[in-house]
C-alpha cells in the first residue's frame, strides 16, 4: 500500500472534521446557543415567546428538512406543508386520542410523516426534475384530502383537531417559556443530528446525486436508497416541525395551516436564506416570520391599524423581489454572505 | 506476462445498438490482472461505449461481461458493478461541482463506508471512527496526486487539468480492482499529460492497480501501456502489443483513413 | 348512459379549458426551457385587470386591449430583469425564480386592483339546453370553443408562420438558433408574450365561472398534472392530457366520489399523473432526456 507518514492524522483529522473547525464559529455559536437558551426566555415578552420565536424555530425545523431534500439532495418537493400537517395530526392523535406520552408523541408525528414522505418520495425512483417537482404536488393535495375527508383522522370536526394541555411526566407545560424549551431543545437536537448527516457519507452521497446523479450511481451510490432517505429524513423534520408548531403555538390542527401556500413559502424560505446550508434555512425562516412584524412596524408609523390585505400583498412583493433579487445576485442567499467572510478566515490548519 | 492468469473482465461477443447505429458489433476483450491496456480507434469507434458497457451504465443488446470468473446478471445496475470493484473517470469530466476537492474524493469511497443513518446521526464511536480512517486514506491519495493545495477549492473553480486529476483521485479512492480511465489526458498540454503518464504508471505498478485506458495520443499508449485493443466503427480490428499494433496494416489503415486520431 | 355521456362532455368541456392553461406552461418551457410556477398568477394578473378596466367602464374590447398591453409589459420585464441575468444557470433555479414572480405579480395585482372577490360578467349568457338528453349549457360551450380556437391558431402559428417556426428552432436548439441569427431573448420575450395572452384567455374564462380572487391562481393546480401527463415540452400532450384530466376527474367525481366523501376533483388529477409517469416518466409526448457520459 501507498502511505506517507505526515504527522499525527487522527488528531488533524479529528478536530478538522469537527462541526466548526475555526475558533470564530464556535465561539458564535456558543453565543447564539446562550442567547436562545438564556438571554431570550429571561428577557423577551410572552408575545415574542410564543409567537415569533417559536414559530421561527419551527419554520427553521421545516425549512431545514426541505434543505436536507432539495438544497442536499437536489429533489425538490412542492408540497412540503402537506407533511406538517401529517406530523401534526399524527401526534395530536397520538397525545391526545391514546394518551401515549407527550415526547414519544411527537416523535411518533415525525415517524408516521416519515413513512407517507418515503411513500411519496417513491416517484423519485422513476421520474426526475420537473416531473418528480409536479408530482410532488399530489401529496399535498392528497394528504389534504384524506386529512378532511377521513372522520378517523379529522375526528369529525371539518379538519380540526384541538392539541390537549401538555404535560411532561406529569410536568405542565403551560407557560409560554416551558414551550419555548421544548421547542428550543428538540430544534437544536435534530438540528445537530442533521449536521451530522449532511456532514457525513450520506450528505455526500445526496450532493453527488444533486450535482450529477448518473455519475453518482456509477462511483457506487445507491441513487434508489440515498434519495428515498432523502425523503425520510426530510418529511421526518417536516412533521416534528408540524407537530410542534401546532402544540406550543397553533394550539389546533387546523388544514389551513398547513395550505400549499405554506409549502411554497418554504421554498421561498430556503432560496432566501440559502440552498443546502443550515444556517441559511435560519435565516430564510427568520425572515419570514419577521418580515410581516416588520412591515407592519414600519406601516403602523403611518396609519393606525394595518389592513391585512395590505400587509399581506406588500409582504408577498418584498418576498417575491427578494427571492428573484437574491437569486440574480447571490443564488447561494444570506447564508453564502456570511460565508463568503468565514472562508477567508479558514486558513488553518492547511493552508493554501 | 499474465498469460496464465485468469482475466479479471471478459467481455464476450458485445452488441449494442443506439437508433440503427451499430455503436459496438460483436466486440469481444479481456483485461488481464495487473496490465495497462488501452482501447484506441477514431472518434466514434465505440471506445467510451465500451467502458459505459464494462461498468453497466448502458446495458449490450448481445454479449456477456464476465467479471473474476463470474457473469454478471444483465440488470445489475452500476452502483452494485462499482461496488464490485470498477471505478472510472469519465471523457467529459462527471465532478460534483458542488463540492471541494475532498468531498469528490470521499464520494469515491462511499462503498467502502459501512456506518447506518442513526450512527452517522450521531456521529459516534464507529461513525466517528469510520470517518476519520477514510479520511486518512483520502489524504493519502491527495498526497499521491499533489493535490494538497486545492483540498478545499471547490470543484466548479478547479481549472480543467486538475478537475481530471480529481476525478482520477475520486476513482482511485474506490480502491478499485479495475480502474477505467477515459481519455485521462484529453485537452491538457505536455507537461500535464507526463503527469498524469506517471500517476497511471505509478498507480499500475507501485499500487498494483489493474487499468483499462483510452487515449487518442499515441505516443503515451505506446509508451505506458502492455496491450492494445483497437476500434473502428464498432469492431475490433487489432489487439496485441504496442509494438505489434504498430506495424498493423488494418489500424494504420484505419487511423490513415479518418482526419483524426 | 345518457347520464355517463353528459358527464363525459362535460368532462371534456372543461379539460380544454385545462389544456388552455397546461398550454401556457408548455409554450413557455419549450422555447425558455424555464418551467413558470407564475402561469397561474399571470391568469390572477389579467383577471384583476380586466375586472379593473371594465370598472372604470372601459368598453370591453379596449379593457381586454389594456389588459393584454399589461401582460405584454409583464412578458418583456420578466425576460429583460428576470431571465437575461439568469441565462445558463440551472433549470432549478429559474424554476424557484418563478416562485418569485408568483409572488410578486400576487402581491402587486392585488395591490392595484383589491384582494376582495369580484365577479367577472362578459356577457356570455348562461342557457341550458339539451341535445339528445344530454344537458349542456352555451357558457361552457363558448369558452371550450374559445380555448379550442386559441389552441388550434397556436399549433397553426408554431408551425406554418415564419416567427413561429424560428421560435421552434429556438427551443429546439439554442446555440444553433444563435448562429442563424435569431436573438434569443426577443424569442423569448415573444413566447412570453403568447403565453401572456393565453393566461389573458384563461384569466378570463375561469374568471367569469369563478369570480376573480386570489384562488383563481390555483387553476394553475390543475393545468400541472395535464402538463407532466402530456410531457412538459409537448404542445399536442398539453391538449390531449387536458381531455384526459377534465374527462377523468370529472367522471371519478360523479362515479367514484360519492363513495369516499366526495371533492377527489382536487388530486385525481395527479393520481393519473402519477399512474402515467410511472410507465412514461416524461409523459405521453415528452421528449426523453438521454444522459451520456
Ligand atoms: N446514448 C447514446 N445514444 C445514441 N448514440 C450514442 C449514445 N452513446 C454513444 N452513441 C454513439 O455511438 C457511437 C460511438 O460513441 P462513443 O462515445 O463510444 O465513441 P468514442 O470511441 O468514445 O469516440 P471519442 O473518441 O470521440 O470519444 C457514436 O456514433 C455515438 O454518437
Ligand atoms: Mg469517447
Amino acid at each position: 500500500m501507498f502511505y506517507r507518514e505526515c504527522g499525527n492524522f487522527k488528531d488533524n483529522y479529528a478536530s478538522d472534521m469537527a462541526i466548526f473547525p475555526i475558533p470564530l464559529d464556535r465561539y458564535g455559536f456558543i453565543v447564539m446557543l446562550i442567547l436562545a437558551l438564556i438571554v431570550i426566555p429571561l428577557t423577551a415578552t410572552d408575545y415574542w415567546i410564543s409567537s415569533i420565536m417559536i414559530p421561527f424555530y419551527c419554520f427553521a425545523l421545516s425549512a431545514f428538512g426541505l434543505n436536507i431534500l432539495a438544497g442536499y439532495a437536489g429533489q425538490i418537493s412542492i408540497g412540503h406543508a402537506a407533511f406538517m400537517a401529517v406530523g401534526a395530526y399524527a401526534s395530536l392523535i397520538l397525545y391526545g386520542r391514546y394518551g401515549i406520552p407527550l415526547l414519544p408523541s411527537i416523535l411518533g408525528g415525525g415517524i408516521v410523516s416519515a413513512a407517507v414522505g418515503t411513500f411519496f418520495g417513491l416517484p423519485a425512483l422513476r421520474i426526475k426534475g420537473f416531473y418528480l417537482a409536479i408530482s410532488t404536488l399530489a401529496s399535498q393535495f392528497i394528504i389534504q384530502w384524506v386529512i378532511v375527508h377521513w372522520r378517523w383522522v379529522s375526528g369529525g370536526v371539518f379538519g380540526t383537531v384541538e392539541a390537549p394541555d401538555m404535560q411532561i411526566f406529569g410536568w405542565a407545560l403551560d407557560t409560554p417559556v416551558r414551550k419555548y424549551y421544548l421547542v428550543l431543545c428538540i430544534m437544536i437536537l435534530l438540528i445537530t443530528f442533521g449536521k451530522n448527516l449532511v456532514r457525513g457519507q450520506l450528505g455526500r452521497n445526496w450532493m453527488a446525486i444533486r450535482d450529477i446523479d448518473y455519475a453518482a450511481e456509477i462511483i457506487g451510490v445507491n441513487l434508489y436508497r440515498d434519495k428515498l432517505i432523502a425523503f425520510a429524513v426530510s418529511t421526518f423534520y417536516a412533521g416534528i416541525a408540524g407537530s410542534l408548531i401546532t402544540f406550543c403555538y397553533y394550539g389546533a390542527a387546523n388544514i389551513e395551516e398547513f395550505h400549499v401556500m405554506v409549502s411554497f413559502a418554504l421554498i421561498g424560505m430556503i432560496i432566501i436564506g440559502g440552498l443546502g446550508t443550515i444556517l441559511g434555512s435560519f435565516l430564510g425562516a427568520g425572515f419570514f416570520v419577521l418580515l410581516p412584524i416588520a412591515i407592519n412596524q414600519s406601516l403602523g408609523a403611518f396609519m393606525d391599524v394595518v389592513p391585512s390585505d395590505i400587509l399581506s400583498n406588500i409582504e408577498a412583493i418584498i418576498f417575491g423581489g427578494l427571492i428573484v433579487l437574491f437569486l440574480i445576485v447571490e443564488p447561494y442567499g444570506m447564508a453564502r454572505l456570511w460565508h463568503t467572510i468565514k472562508d477567508k478566515m479558514r486558513l488553518w490548519p492547511f493552508p493554501y | 506476462m499474465n498469460e496464465e492468469k485468469e482475466p479479471i473482465l471478459r467481455a464476450e461477443n458485445i452488441s449494442i445498438t443506439f437508433g440503427g447505429l451499430k455503436a459496438l458489433d460483436r466486440v469481444s476483450l479481456e483485461i488481464n490482472p495487473g496490465e495497462i491496456m488501452a482501447i484506441i480507434g477514431p472518434n466514434g469507434a465505440g471506445k467510451t461505449t465500451m467502458l459505459n458497457i464494462i461498468n453497466g451504465f448502458y446495458k449490450p443488446d448481445e454479449g456477456r461481461i464476465i467479471f473474476e470468473g463470474k457473469e454478471r446478471p444483465k440488470k445489475m445496475k452500476p452502483n452494485l458493478i462499482a461496488a464490485q470493484g470498477i471505478a472510472r473517470t469519465f471523457q467529459n469530466l462527471a465532478l460534483f461541482t458542488g463540492m471541494s476537492t475532498l468531498g469528490n474524493i470521499m464520494v469515491g469511497r462511499t462503498m467502502l463506508m459501512h456506518s447506518n443513518i442513526f450512527s452517522q446521526a450521531l456521529y459516534w464511536r464507529f461513525s466517528q471512527k469510520e470517518e476519520i480512517e477514510h479520511r486518512a486514506a483520502v489524504e493519502r491519495i491527495i498526497d499521491f496526486l499533489q493535490i494538497e493545495n486545492i483540498r478545499r477549492t471547490p470543484a466548479s473553480m478547479l481549472p480543467y487539468g486538475l478537475r481530471k486529476r480529481v476525478e482520477l483521485a475520486r476513482a482511485l479512492a474506490a480502491e478499485p480492482k479495475l480502474l477505467l480511465l477515459d481519455e485521462p489526458m484529453a485537452g491538457m498540454n505536455l507537461e500535464e499529460k507526463e503527469d498524469i503518464a506517471r500517476f497511471v504508471l505509478d498507480a499500475n505498478e507501485e499500487l498494483g492497480y489493474t487499468i483499462a485506458l483510452i487515449e487518442h495520443d499515441m505516443g503515451v499508449v505506446m509508451d505506458i501501456c502492455d496491450r492494445i485493443v483497437v476500434l473502428d466503427f464498432g469492431e475490433k480490428i487489432a489487439e496485441g502489443t504496442p509494438d505489434e499494433i504498430k506495424a498493423d496494416p488494418k489500424v494504420i489503415k484505419a487511423y490513415l483513413g479518418t482526419a483524426g486520431g | 348512459m345518457t347520464f355517463f355521456f353528459e358527464v363525459l362532455i362535460n368532462g371534456l368541456l372543461m379539460g380544454i379549458m385545462y389544456s388552455l392553461v397546461a398550454l401556457g406552461f408548455a409554450l413557455i418551457y419549450k422555447a425558455s426551457d424555464v418551467f413558470n410556477m407564475a402561469q397561474g398568477a399571470m391568469s390572477l394578473l389579467a383577471g384583476l385587470a380586466l375586472v379593473g378596466f371594465l370598472e372604470m367602464s372601459f368598453p370591453l374590447w379596449l379593457a381586454l386591449l389594456c389588459t393584454v398591453g399589461i401582460m405584454i409589459i409583464l412578458a418583456y420585464s420578466t425576460v429583460f430583469f428576470v431571465l437575461k441575468p439568469l441565462v445558463n444557470r440551472p433549470p432549478l433555479m429559474l424554476f424557484m425564480a418563478t416562485f418569485g414572480i408568483m409572488y410578486l405579480l400576487e402581491g402587486i395585482g392585488q395591490s392595484i386592483w383589491g384582494t376582495d372577490a369580484k365577479g367577472l360578467n362578459i356577457g356570455i349568457p348562461e342557457i341550458s339546453f339539451e341535445i339528445r338528453g344530454i344537458l349542456m349549457n352555451t357558457f361552457d360551450l363558448t369558452f371550450a370553443g374559445v380555448a379550442a380556437l386559441l389552441v388550434a391558431s397556436l399549433v397553426w402559428f408554431f408551425q406554418k408562420t415564419r416567427t413561429g417556426r424560428a421560435l421552434r428552432a429556438v427551443s429546439d436548439d439554442h446555440e444553433a438558433a444563435l448562429s442563424v441569427g435569431i436573438p434569443l431573448l426577443k424569442a423569448w420575450a415573444v413566447t412570453w408574450v403568447i403565453a401572456g395572452i393565453v393566461a389573458t384567455v384563461a384569466g378570463v374564462a375561469w374568471g367569469s365561472r369563478l369570480g376573480v380572487q386570489f384562488s383563481l391562481g390555483y387553476i394553475a393546480f390543475k393545468a400541472l398534472p395535464v402538463l407532466i401527463i402530456g410531457g412538459i415540452d409537448s404542445i399536442p400532450g398539453a391538449i390531449i392530457a387536458g381531455l384526459i384530466v377534465g374527462a377523468g376527474e370529472t367522471l371519478a367525481e360523479v362515479f367514484i366520489g360519492p363513495y369516499v366523501g366526495g371533492g377527489i376533483q382536487t388530486f385525481f388529477p395527479y393520481l393519473i399523473a402519477l399512474l402515467v409517469l410511472y410507465f412514461k416518466p416524461y409523459g405521453l409526448f415528452g421528449k426523453e432526456i438521454i444522459e451520456r457520459v
